[in-house]
This record gives C-alpha cells, sequence and structure tokens, in this order.
C-alpha cells in the first residue's frame, strides 16, 4: 500500500546517494541509476496493474486527512503517466550510458534520478500546490540536465529556459495564491468539489486562477504563445536529454488534463468559456508553428524539437474538445508522441555524433549510413503519423474524435496540413543526410582521391547504442499492433478522468468511513 | 468467414514478412536473392487462385480480426471480382518484375534493399486493393506512398531520384492526407467504416449534406496517386527510379491505385452530377493532355509516363460516366493497359541497358540490332495505338463508344471530339516509339552498340506480349474476370460480352480517324516538335519546386523571426498573454461582496511602504551599476521582512531576513567574477513598451492581491490551526505545517534547493574545464580590489562571532517546533556564519579549516528527511506521519523529541550543505581566477610580524 509513493521517494533516496557516495566511479553510478530505473519501471508497471481496475487509491501523507494534508493519488492516468516515465526513462538512460553521455559532465546520474522523482512527483500529487513543488523540482533537475556537459551555446539556451520556466513558476505561485484566496483549498479533490459552488456572480478570482493556471500549464506543454523556450531548449539540450524531456512537456498536458476537467472543467459554471475556449486555438496555432518549424529548419535538432511543438498541438487539440472520446485519443497521442520524440533524438543523436553536427548539409556518408536512414525513417514517420506505426492510429483517433462542426474545419486542417509539412521537412531533411551524402562518397571515388570515413564517421554504433533505439521503435510498433487494448484502456482512463463525483468521494471520504 | 478465409491474412501478410527475406539472402548472390523473393509472392499468388472459382462464381471472401474497435477500425478484408483482379495483377506483375529486375540492376546496386522495398511496395498495393475497412485502406494507401518514396529515391545518389522521390512523396502524400479526410466524413455519414457497409449506403451517402466535401477529398488522393490533371506532374519525375520500379509502378499498380479507388467507391460515390462533372472531365483533360505531352517526349520513360497519364484519365473518364458499361470498359481497360505499358516499359528498360541511352533522338535502326525486342515493343505499342487484334483496341472502342453518346453540359461534341483527340494522339505517340526506336537506318553512333538482351530479361515482357495477343484475338478469354469485376465495381449483376467486332458504330469510324490521324502527325513530327520546342509551356517541376522552396522560406523567416532567441522578447509575449487572458477571465466573472475594511496606515507603515517603493524604483533607475542594485534590493528585502514581522509573521520575518542575507553575500562574491556595470541594449522605445506591459502586470497582480485581501473565505488553515499541537506536537503552526502537515512540500523543496547546489558544482565544473577558464584565468582583477582584503577587525569579530552565531543557529533548531525557527532558518544562519569567515579570512584559509564535504550535507541531508518520511513505514504509517514523545531526563527540564526534528534536521543539512556549495563553488573559481596571489593567511597584515617588518626596515 506504500508502493503509490514509491516512484517519488525511491529515485529521492537514490539520487543523494549516487551524488554523493557514488560520484567518484561513473561505473557506479550507472549500475545505481540503472538498477533504480528498473525498479521504477517494475513499480510502474504493478501500480498500473492496481489502477486497472478502476479504483482511485489514496495516500494520505503523515495520515493527516484530506484536504488538510498532501494526498497522493493514484487512478489510471496516474499510473499511465507514471509508467510511461519510467519506460521512458529506461530507453534514455541506457542511451546516455552506451553513447557515454554521462560522463560528459557532472552528476548526471544524480539529476536524472531527481528528474524522475519530480516527474513522477508531479503525476502523483493530489494536491495543487504539491503540484507547484514538484513542478519546482523537475524544473531545477531538468535545467541541470539540458546544460550537462555545457558548451556556448548549450549554457545560453539553457538560461533562456530557466529564466522562462521561473517566469511560468512565479506565475503558477500568483496563481496558487488567487486560488487559495477564493476556495480556502489547495486539495485537487477538495477544489473540484468547492469551485463549481462559487456563483458565477462571486466567480471573477477564481476565474484568473483557472486562467492563470492554464498559462503556467501551457508554458510547461509549450503551447503559443508561450512555446517559445522550447525549441532552443531541446535543441541545444544533450540529446538523450532532449528524448527524456519528451515527457516533460506532457507534463504540462498532464496538469491540463487533470485540472482543468477536474476543477475547471467546461461543465463548471463558474469557470466556463475559459479551458475549452482559449486551449483550442492555442492549440491550432501550435501544430502551425511546429509545422513551419520543420519545414523551415535548418538543423536537425531544431528540426525535432518543432515537430514536438506541433505535436503537443495536436495532443491539446484533442484535449480542448473536453469529451471522453477526445480524451482517449489525446492519451493515445500522447503515449505515442512521447515515444517518437524520444526515438528521433535518440536516433538523431547517433547520427550527429558521427556527422560532428546536426546541420542539414551535405556530409559523406557515415558508418552504417542504411541503418541509420532506416531508424531515421522509422522514427520520422512515426512523428509525422504515417503508417505503420502508432502516430497514424493517433492521428486518426483524434481526427475522429474532433466532431464539433465549428472545431472541425480547423483541427482537421491544421492536423492534417500540419501532417503534410511535417513529412515534407523530414523528407527533405532524411533525403539530405542520408541520400545526398551518399552522392559525395560516389563523387570522391571518382575522383580517385577517396578518402575514407575517418574518426568518428567511421566507427559504426555498438549493440548497446542501438538497443535503446530499437525498443523505442518497438514501442511505437506495438502501440500500434496493440492498439486496441492499449485504447480499450484509456476509455476507461478518460472515463475516470470525467467522474468528478468518484475523484472527490475517493479523496474526500475519510478512511475510516471508507472502510 | 467462409472456409479458408483467414488465408486472406497471410495473402496480406506474406509480401511484409518476405520483405525480410531479400536482405538477408543477399549474402548468398543475386540470383538466390531474386529467388527468394519470388517466393512470398508466388505462395501469396498461389493461394489467391485458390480463390479464383468461388471469386469468379461471384463470392465474396471475407475474413476479419478486431484491432481498433474504439475507431472502427478493424483488420478486415475481404476480396470479390474488384479485388481479386487488382491482386492477381500486383503478384502477377510483381513476379515478372522480380526476374526482370534481377538482369536489369547492375552489380553496383544494392539488390537486397531493392527487393525489400519491392516487396513492402507489393504489400502495401495488396493491402490497398483487398481491405474491407477503409481505415485499414488508408493505412495501406500511405503506405504506398511511403514505399514508392524509397522506391523511387533508390538511387539515391543521383539527385534526379532524389527529387522524384520527394515530389511523389509530396504529391501523393497530401492527396493522402485530404482523402483521410474524406474516409472519416464518409464513414461519419454512414456511422461505420466497414467498406462493405459504406458500399450498401450508397443513397444515405449521396443524399447527404457532407456528400461534396467527402468526395473532393477522396478524389484528391486518388487524382493525386493516379496522377491526374493537374497533380500529374509527379509521374514523369518518378521516372529517376530504376526501370522496373517504373514498370511496376507505373503500369500494374500504384497509380492504379487512384482508379482502383474511384472503382471501388464506385457504388458509395457514382452516379450523381458531381462526380461525373468532377471525375470525368478531370478524366477527359488528362487523357488529351498526357497524350500530348507524350507525343513530343524524347526520353522514352517520358514518352511512356505520359502515355501513363493519358491512359489513367481515359480510366479516370471512363469511371466518371458512371454507366454501368463504361464500368466494364474500364475494368477491360485496366487489364489491357498492364499488359501493354508494363511490357512496353521493360521494352524501354532493356533498350536503355543496352544502348545506354533513352533519347529517341540518339536511337533508331534498333529493328536490326534487337530482333527480339523489337518484336516485343512493337506489338505492346501497338496495343497501345488501339489497332486491331491488339488488346488495346477493344477497350479503346468500348470507350469511344462510351464517349460517342455522352454529353458534357448541353453538348453532345465535347466528349467525343476529345476523346477521338486522345486517341489520336495516342496512336501517334504509338507509332513514334515504334518509328523513332526500331525504324529506320542503324546508326553508328549508340553510346553503346545494342544487342538482345539474355532471355531471363525479355522474358517478362514476351509473357506479357502474348497475353496481349491472345486477348486481342480471343477477347472472350478475359470475360470471366472482367465480369467478375465490373460487377463488383458497379454492384450490378453484368453479363458483358467481349468481342472485336460490333458493326459500323460511331466508335469505328473515331478509331480510324484516330489511326490516320496519328499517323499523319507522326509523318509531321518533326515541324512539330521544333514548334513545340518553341513555344512557352509551364514546366510544372520549375513551379513545384519553386513553391516548395518559397514554402520553406516563408516558413524559414517566421520560425526564425518568431523565435529569434530574445529571451525579453518571450518574456514580454508571456507578460501580455497573462495580463490579457487574466483581463477577460476577471472579466466573466464578479466579485462577492467585501467583508474586511481597510486598516488605517499608522505612520511607521507608511515610512516602510515609502521606503519598499522607492528601492524598488531606484532598483530600476539604477540597475545597471551593479554593486548599486545589489545594496537596494537588500533594502528591500529587508523591508519585506519587517512587513512580515509587523503582519504578525515571525516565521517569514526569520525566513526573509537569513535568505536575503545568504543570498546578496553570495550574489555579491559572484559579481566579483562579472562586470560591474549592465551594457545598455534596448532603444529608448522598448523601454518604453517594457516599463508599459511591466507596470500592467504589477498593476493586475496588485489589483488581484488587493481584491482578494479585502474578503474572507473559510480555508483548509483553521484545521491547521486547530491540530497544531495536538496532532503535530508543536505550538508553531507554521513550523508544524512545514515539517507535518505539508512536510511533503517541504521534502520536494529541499531537494530542490540540494539539486541546486549540485548544478552549481557542476556547472562550476563545466566552466573551468572549459575555455571559459583561460579567460578567468586573464583577468585582471587587481583593479578593484583593496589593498586591505583581510581587515584586522573583520577577522577578529568574526571569529568571536562563529561560535554565537553556531549556538544562536543550534536553538532556532531546537525551538523550531514550538516558537519561530526551524531547520530551515538555522541551515541558513550557520550558512551566514560560515560565510563570514569567508568574507573575513579568505578562501583559501577558511577551505583549509573546512573539512567536511558539502555533497555528503547534502545527501545526509536528503536522505535523513526520506527516511525519518519512510520511518512511518515500519508502523505501517503513511510516509512523513510523525510522532512525539516527551522525555524527561533530569537534571533538564522535560523536553519534546518529535520525529519532526529528525526531518528537520534533515532540512537543516541541506540547506546549509547547499549554501555552503555554492560558496564552495565560488571559491573554486576564485582560487581558479587567482591563484598566483591566494591568501594563506587569514589578514594581510600579521599584527604579530609587523614588529619584525618595523626592526628590518630599521
Amino acid at each position: 500500500m506504500h508502493w503509490i509513493i514509491a516512484p517519488v521517494v525511491l529515485p529521492a533516496l537514490l539520487a543523494p546517494i549516487i551524488g554523493f557516495v557514488t560520484r567518484h566511479d561513473i561505473r557506479l553510478s550507472r549500475i545505481a541509476s540503472v538498477s533504480g530505473t528498473v525498479l521504477l519501471l517494475a513499480v510502474a508497471i504493478g501500480l498500473a496493474l492496481q489502477a486497472a481496475g478502476g479504483e482511485t487509491t489514496v495516500y494520505r501523507l503523515g495520515s493527516w486527512p484530506a484536504p488538510f494534508g498532501i494526498v497522493l493519488v493514484l487512478d489510471r492516468l496516474s499510473a499511465l503517466m507514471v509508467l510511461l516515465t519510467a519506460a521512458l526513462a529506461l530507453i534514455v538512460l541506457l542511451h546516455a550510458i552506451a553513447t557515454g553521455w554521462d560522463r560528459r559532465g557532472r552528476h548526471f546520474h544524480a539529476l536524472f534520478q531527481f528528474q524522475l522523482m519530480g516527474i513522477c512527483g508531479a503525476f502523483l500529487t493530489g494536491d495543487i500546490f504539491n503540484l507547484f513543488v514538484f513542478f519546482e523540482v523537475l524544473l531545477i533537475a531538468s535545467y541541470g540536465l539540458m546544460i550537462h556537459s555545457g558548451g556556448r551555446e548549450r549554457m545560453r539556451a539553457g538560461l533562456q529556459y530557466v529564466v522562462m520556466n521561473l517566469a511560468g513558476s512565479t506565475l503558477f505561485l500568483f496563481a496558487l495564491g488567487t486560488l487559495y484566496a477564493s476556495t480556502g483549498t489547495l486539495n485537487i479533490a477538495d477544489l473540484a468539489a468547492k469551485v463549481p459552488q462559487i456563483p458565477v456572480e462571486e466567480a471573477a478570482l477564481v476565474r484568473v486562477a483557472a486562467m492563470l493556471l492554464m498559462i503556467v500549464f501551457a508554458v510547461k506543454a509549450a503551447l503559443f504563445p508561450v512555446q517559445f523556450w522550447l525549441p532552443a531548449t531541446y535543441s541545444n539540450a544533450p540529446a538523450p536529454v532532449a528524448a527524456l524531456f519528451a515527457i516533460m512537456t506532457k507534463v504540462g498536458a498532464y496538469a491540463i488534463i487533470r485540472i482543468h476537467t477536474l476543477a475547471f472543467g467546461p461543465d463548471v459554471a463558474s469557470t466556463e468559456g475559459i479551458a475549452a475556449t482559449w486551449l483550442f486555438p492555442a492549440a491550432i496555432v501550435t501544430i502551425a508553428i511546429g509545422a513551419l518549424g520543420v519545414l523551415g529548419a535548418r538543423r536537425l535538432m531544431p528540426l525535432i524539437a518543432f515537430s514536438i511543438v506541433g505535436s503537443m498541438g495536436t495532443l491539446l487539440v484533442a484535449v480542448a474538445s473536453f469529451t471522453p472520446e477526445a480524451m482517449t485519443a489525446a492519451l493515445y497521442y500522447l503515449v505515442h508522441s512521447t515515444f517518437a520524440a524520444a526515438c528521433l533524438f535518440l536516433v538523431a543523436d547517433l547520427v550527429m555524433s558521427r556527422r560532428g553536427g546536426d546541420s542539414l548539409t551535405t556530409m559523406p556518408p557515415t558508418a552504417q549510413n542504411g541503418l541509420f536512414a532506416a531508424l531515421f525513417f522509422g522514427a520520422a514517420i512515426a512523428m509525422a503519423g504515417m503508417p505503420p506505426l502508432s502516430g497514424f492510429l493517433g492521428k486518426l483517433l483524434v481526427l475522429d474524435a474532433i466532431r464539433e462542426p465549428g472545431a472541425m474545419p480547423w483541427a482537421w486542417t491544421a492536423i492534417l496540413v500540419g501532417s503534410l509539412f511535417t513529412i515534407v521537412g523530414f523528407a527533405r531533411a532524411g533525403s539530405t543526410i542520408f541520400w545526398k551524402s551518399t552522392s559525395l562518397a560516389l563523387a570522391d571515388e571518382a575522383t580517385g582521391g577517396s578518402a575514407p570515413a575517418t574518426g568518428d564517421m567511421a566507427i559504426g554504433a555498438r549493440p548497446g547504442e542501438l538497443t535503446p533505439v530499437m525498443a523505442a521503435i518497438a514501442a511505437l510498433a506495438l502501440l500500434a499492433v496493440l492498439a486496441g487494448p492499449l485504447a480499450a484502456y484509456l476509455e476507461e482512463t478518460s472515463a475516470q478522468i470525467f467522474d468528478r463525483e468518484g475523484y472527490i468521494s475517493a479523496v474526500l471520504t475519510p478512511e475510516e468511513a471508507a472502510e | 468467414m467462409s472456409d479458408g478465409a483467414h488465408f486472406l491474412f497471410l495473402i496480406a501478410l506474406l509480401p511484409f514478412v518476405g520483405a525480410l527475406v531479400p536482405g538477408v539472402m543477399i549474402r548468398a548472390g543475386r540470383t538466390a536473392c531474386a529467388s527468394f523473393t519470388a517466393v512470398p509472392t508466388a505462395l501469396a499468388l498461389i493461394l489467391l487462385m485458390t480463390f479464383a472459382p468461388a471469386v469468379l462464381r461471384g463470392e465474396v471472401i471475407q475474413a476479419e480480426i478486431e484491432w481498433l474497435p474504439q475507431l472502427g477500425l478493424s483488420a478486415s478484408f475481404f476480396l470479390d471480382g474488384l479485388g481479386f483482379l487488382f491482386a492477381t495483377m500486383i503478384l502477377g506483375v510483381g513476379l515478372l518484375i522480380t526476374l526482370y529486375a534481377r538482369f536489369y540492376l547492375s552489380g553496383d546496386d544494392p539488390m537486397g534493399q531493392f527487393y525489400t522495398y519491392l516487396l513492402l511496395f507489393q504489400g502495401a498495393m495488396l493491402g490497398i486493393v483487398i481491405s474491407d475497412n477503409i481505415l485499414l485502406l488508408l493505412i495501406f494507401w500511405e503506405l504506398t506512398s511511403l514505399s514508392s518514396f524509397l522506391l523511387i529515391g533508390y538511387w539515391k545518389h543521383l539527385p534526379e531520384g532524389r527529387q522524384g522521390a520527394r515530389m511523389a512523396l509530396a504529391v501523393t502524400g497530401s492527396g493522402g492526407l485530404a482523402m483521410i479526410g474524406g474516409m472519416l466524413i464518409l464513414g461519419n455519414i454512414v456511422g461505420s467504416y466497414n467498406l462493405t457497409d459504406i458500399l450498401a449506403a450508397g443513397d444515405l451517402i449521396r443524399a447527404s449534406d457532407w456528400y461534396l466535401p467527402a468526395l473532393i477529398l477522396i478524389l484528391l488522393g486518388a487524382f493525386t496517386k493516379s496522377a491526374q490533371f493537374p497533380f500529374h506532374f509527379w509521374l514523369p519525375h518518378a521516372m529517376a527510379a530504376p526501370t522496373p520500379v517504373s514498370a511496376y509502378l507505373h503500369s500494374a499498380t500504384m497509380v492504379k491505385a487512384g482508379v482502383f479507388l474511384m472503382a471501388r467507391m464506385w457504388p458509395a460515390l457514382a452516379g450523381t452530377d458531381a462526380w461525373f462533372y468532377i471525375v470525368g472531365t478531370t478524366g477527359l483533360i488528362t487523357m488529351v493532355l498526357g497524350a500530348l505531352i507524350a507525343l513530343f517526349k524524347d526520353d522514352l520513360k517520358a514518352l511512356l509516363a505520359f502515355s501513363t497519364v493519358s491512359h489513367l484519365g481515359l480510366l479516370t473518364m471512363l469511371l466518371g460516366f458512371g454507366t454501368e458499361a463504361a464500368a466494364v470498359a474500364a475494368v477491360f481497360h485496366i487489364i489491357n493497359h498492364l499488359t501493354f505499358k508494363a511490357a512496353l516499359f521493360m521494352t524501354a528498360g532493356i533498350v536503355d541497358h543496352e544502348a545506354h541511352t533513352r533519347d529517341i533522338k540518339r536511337l533508331g535502326g534498333l529493328r536490326h540490332l534487337m530482333p527480339v525486342t523489337f518484336v516485343i515493343g512493337t506489338i505492346a505499342a501497338l496495343s497501345m495505338a488501339g489497332i486491331p487484334f491488339f488488346n488495346g483496341f477493344l477497350s479503346k472502342e468500348m470507350m469511344l463508344e462510351e464517349a460517342s453518346h455522352t454529353k458534357w453540359l448541353d453538348s453532345y461534341y465535347v466528349v467525343p471530339v476529345l476523346a477521338t483527340l486522345g486517341a489520336l494522339l495516342s496512336v501517334a505517340y504509338s507509332f513514334r516509339f515504334i518509328a523513332h526506336v526500331f525504324l529506320g537506318p542503324v546508326r553508328d553512333d549508340y553510346p553503346h552498340k545494342p544487342h538482345d538482351p539474355p532471355f531471363g530479361m525479355w522474358a517478362a515482357p514476351a509473357l506479357l506480349t502474348v497475353l496481349v495477343l491472345l486477348i486481342g484475338i480471343l477477347p472472350a478469354v478475359a470475360e470471366p474476370i472482367v465480369t467478375a469485376a465490373a460487377s463488383a465495381v458497379t454492384g450490378a449483376d453484368l453479363h458483358p460480352h467481349l468481342k472485336i467486332w460490333h458493326g459500323v458504330t460511331p466508335a469505328l469510324y473515331m478509331s480510324i480517324l484516330a489511326i490516320l490521324g496519328g499517323a499523319v502527325l507522326l509523318a509531321i513530327h518533326a515541324p512539330l516538335d521544333r514548334a513545340w520546342i518553341k513555344a512557352p509551356r509551364p514546366e510544372a517541376k520549375t513551379i513545384f519546386d519553386g513553391l516548395v522552396a518559397a514554402l520553406a522560406a516563408f516558413a524559414r523567416t517566421i520560425t526564425e523571426g518568431v523565435h529569434n532567441g530574445a529571451i525579453s522578447r518571450y518574456l514580454a509575449i508571456f507578460t501580455v498573454a497573462s495580463v490579457g487572458l487574466g483581463a477577460v477571465a476577471f472579466a466573466g466573472g464578479g466579485l462577492s461582496e467585501r467583508t474586511r475594511e481597510l486598516l488605517p496606515i499608522p505612520p511607521v507603515i507608511a515610512v516602510g511602504w515609502l521606503m519598499l517603493i522607492v528601492a524598488t524604483v531606484s532598483v530600476v533607475l539604477m540597475h545597471r551599476a551593479r554593486f548599486r542594485a545589489l545594496v537596494l534590493i537588500g533594502i528591500i528585502g529587508l523591508s519585506i521582512s519587517a512587513g512580515f514581522a509587523y503582519l504578525s509573521a515571525p516565521d517569514l520575518a526569520l525566513t526573509q531576513i537569513s535568505v536575503e542575507t545568504v543570498t546578496i553575500m553570495l550574489l555579491l562574491l559572484a559579481l566579483h567574477f562579472l562586470p560591474k556595470e549592465t551594457p545598455r541594449e534596448s532603444p529608448m522605445g522598448l523601454k518604453l513598451r517594457d516599463g508599459l506591459i511591466a507596470i500592467a502586470a504589477g498593476g493586475g497582480v496588485g489589483g488581484l492581491v488587493y481584491a482578494f485581501l479585502l474578503r474572507d473565505i473559510d480555508t483548509i488553515s483553521d484545521y491547521h490551526i486547530a491540530n497544531s499541537y495536538e496532532g503535530g506536537g508543536g505550538t508553531n503552526v507554521v513550523n508544524v505545517i512545514l515539517v507535518d502537515f505539508r512536510g511533503y512540500d517541504t521534502y520536494g523543496e529541499i531537494i530542490v534547493l540540494g539539486i541546486a547546489g549540485l548544478i552549481i558544482y557542476a556547472l562550476m565544473q563545466a566552466l573551468l574545464e572549459g575555455p571559459a577558464a583561460r579567460r578567468l584565468r586573464n583577468v585582471d582583477y587587481s583593479q578593484d580590489r583593496s589593498r586591505d582584503r583581510h581587515p584586522l577587525m573583520m577577522v577578529v569579530v568574526t571569529r568571536l562571532l562563529m561560535p554565537i552565531a553556531i549556538m544562536v543557529g543550534i536553538y532556532i533548531f531546537l525551538r523550531g517546533h514550538n516558537q519561530p525557527g526551524g531547520g530551515f532558518v538555522a541551515g541558513l544562519v550557520i550558512a551566514i556564519a560560515l560565510l563570514m569567515q569567508y568574507m573575513a579570512s579568505g578562501f583559501a584559509w577558511t577551505q583549509a579549516r573546512q573539512r567536511i564535504e558539502y555533497h555528503a550535507m547534502i545527501g545526509f541531508g536528503v536522505v535523513i528527511a526520506g527516511l525519518t518520511g519512510a520511518g512511518a513505514w515500519v508502523f505501517g504509517l503513511p510516509f512523513l506521519t510523525s510522532g512525539y514523545t516527551y522525555v524527561h531526563l533530569p537534571p533538564i527540564e522535560e523536553f519534546e523529541l518529535a520525529t519532526a526534528m529528525l526531518f528537520d534536521l534533515g532540512v537543516f543539512l541541506t540547506v546549509l550543505g547547499a549554501v555552503m556549495l555554492m560558496l564552495y563553488s565560488l571559491s573554486r573559481i576564485a582560487r581558479y581566477a587567482g591563484s598566483a596571489d591566494v591568501n594563506v593567511e587569514a589578514m594581510d597584515y600579521d599584527p604579530s610580524e609587523r614588529q619584525s617588518d618595523a626592526e628590518e626596515a630599521r
């Protein structure tokens, strides 16, 4: 029964040990970090199984009754997110170790574990101030990971990242202050119970809080007009870190899904017209920004980063419908886009480390050009939403779920045209990197001055480096093959998300009464 | 599911599974690779043939597995006449192409890759034609786009190959995306994505308001795939692919997918005016235009490509007519076009392979050098021209017959005339293919001396020409399959009779006219060609490339313009959005009655308030002088602390003061290594803008706070106050909230602090190992340095203060649970005590006397806090559940022991460790920068040595 807090406590205890005890021995750090992550995955699987039954498990920290203490809440949604985090983390961690990224700066593993703690904590908490705390944890840890191994451009982008997100945190505090002043509580279930009772004539303050919170979450989710930090951050972060960050944007999406259905849902009169009205156009513009960014990118990393912006737009377009069907689609897309984004960054890392940079110019082909091309192709079609990987199904689900006549033309046009731009952008990039390069090789041979690929370029990827990428692609394939069972789980998940009464009674019914 | 229907899954899967084979088998040699590629195709074909009797009887074979029922997507397949026809074509021609490619590809080409792509493509095509679910069909549809992208770009070192591949992907991909929309609408109308259901609901669909959007979107998919005007331009550029690919994609498969789709959807969508005018007209235009361009193409493959465009137009037009007879003609022509066009492409490939050129102007006279190829090519070309006794004649006659009585708007002439013109041009380019390649005198300037290829290479086209002749002479052999397919297309029970002689009909006249006219055109081809070359005409590739380039440039401008890296602008947008949206949200609701009255302002408070304002404004005005700004920020912090104290929040005041002190001290130390002035970067206008934004934001926040300070509300704090002592064992509610009620938050926050310490350390390491370190070493700090860096008085006072400060820290820590204080403040106080030593006596001196590792302190702090929390598990209680007891140890008074204190110890250690690690990092930089003259003594002037100095001087 204490397992629910394990995803937080486990990395939180492990990280200082890695940071202090094993800091002089990278191998020891790796062993500790990998074992911790494997354990986390095992716990996450256990939690997901526990939640699959539909029960909402509440963990009252310090034995204080809700809403006065802090609670953790495990339902299908939070279990899913924790499981997703753990699976992604393991893939990314193995990649970082295999490619040696983890030793290019200090404290990679400690920060990595702290990062996991922050993410899992944010997914599990049932208290909105505690959500703020975990936003801080994951922000500061991610900042450390982002500037891992240093470098001028990276430091500059890191500064922008942290400044932008600290601004978001400040706004979060303003919002929480306003929220507390207008509802007198911080427990999400309690909020869900109290906000609907506020008459519209007295709702000005709580409305401001709801709106500001949405902006805060939008910063995390990289939604227009606060998406600016993402492209520079992701494209300058170490690639494995960028891959891990695929889940970070989802934290923002998760928070919107959680808070703006439970507390400020579209059916709540007092905060009516906040989430649904503004989220939708913002998401549409976000898709456009992502698509244009992909098409116009000069370097591979920004290209991938913008494709993530686009995917966040698609995800939130679905969320903005605030219907169970659309939420199912959104959740499927969420899982899919997390793996797709991570997969792209990992492949890109393998290629870039051999090409010595990510500019989209023609260079002689690297070792294993064909293999890398195939992996990139797989990851790109997943991201662009082409079959046979899960992206296509995700896109179909989203399109199919958006049926409201006012929204449909916009959403469909944005998603479909956005897909086209993404496809063209990826095709251009891939053909430059993997195809055009072969013409250089031929030209070399023709002139007789054939310089065999040297240095990093000639080094093929070891199995350890390829396994994580392949695992990510396998995950995407599995998501497609097992779409039916997964969607069934997600359907129940979104039903649970919209079951406000169920959540409230699970959290607020005193333990003794519940037993 | 009928008997054996599950073999449909196997048929659908075989090519995909088989795609794994060639990549491996290439190691066994090229022939082995080709043979093993043929195995899955042949197997699938054999399985397919087992269904032939049933399908030709008119039965439909169905098989289904659920996939994603939430969406209505299932892996369901069905095989009727139409699907059977196409599946046979795809697999049959696939086999022939496998054989042909074995001999066509050179030793340099990676053959394993080629066959893998080919099988993937074959699987995708096969999937399209046997899908019983339109979403599944969409999946295969997109797969054909992707796999054809790989096939067209197979010669990846050639720019034509890459560009052609990308163009094909962009055009067919965009059509595919439109089709997604159309199919979803269609499914929405019918309430099912099942093809069988949709085909049965034609009336419902045609009556729907959504019919037209669905139709247009689906047709966009079909037209782009089947290269219909104005999307025809990608097809010729796809000819950059190896000829086997062209032969496969452009005779039997890819481009026929669009035609297939229109045929498939015929019962659901056809029969309306919209269908007739869109589909029929597009087909008509494409047919004439394609044929016209084909006539003037010198590249053999380009000629065939535009001929394909033209014939696809013909098929589209026939389907567009919407009559059953036209549908029969279309089905029949699909078969005939496949046979002669595949043979022609292979012929062109043979010529290219042997003569090393495909330029018609450099060819001619090959009749004598390549007799076998000549025979094959001629038969196929005559069929394309529509000469009697070749199969192309039969379906062309049927087409002309249909065209002759089709009315377009009010005109009886438009369609027949244009159809005849199309046929005429078709005859002309077909004759040109024969005459200019094979006939004429033998030349002596071929790039390579041509001769007939080995049997393996001409076997495939030869087989196809046998079919051309067989059907051409005995059309009845094709009757069963045409019947089955046409019935499937129309959904009616048709019994067409295919025959050569239809009597003297308008079609016959049109046919004769076409053949004669074609011959005349060929005769005057040379002058026409010159005129054509002179005439200005739009070059589709230039337009397309320009469009894509312009789009990319536009995208780049927008993206880089918006994401220009100016953090100030990002923040401005963020702030404006927050203020604006916040105001909108505010306006949507009202405010409750205010329940509190404003309090009078005592003069002292007014002064403090004024000081705060003045200090803040001063920071804004003087922020360029960084030292001064820091001092001012200190004043602000102190004023706020005073405010807390006044508002009865001693804990907050304590915390604020110590945080403020530590922060300012660290900032001062850090500033040592930074420029002392902030450069002027923003012009006046920008400053004004930012100022306004800042005022709006500040005003907004102020207003918000004002609004809620005037209103009472029931909060959960009442519970905290009531239960602090009884439940938490402490009388200081703030501390109990921090370590107990919301200890979990504190746990998170100390971790934030610990991480910050680690990051600063890691950053410092990166800094010292990077290029910045050199710069750091070379900076001259002597200008800033006071001569008396470590003043005697300060050193002495700080030493005296040290034990006192530590006592205070411990005191604050211990009393925390009941009085203002606690681990956080205590940690800061002790950190300040240590900081003072650093400042007074210098980094090196202090560091030498400092033996605790700060990493350890952070680590222990976080672990202690965590373990304290986890200790509750032993008692079966949730994380962080606290316990306390009162202990009496003589001679001390009774005191309280609470687990919360242990937790607080964790807080204390982490705070102290983090602050000290930050300080340590700064001192590392300092020592690095000034390692030449680092002090080892506490004081610059040691008074004890002064005496001897004086003596020496004397």
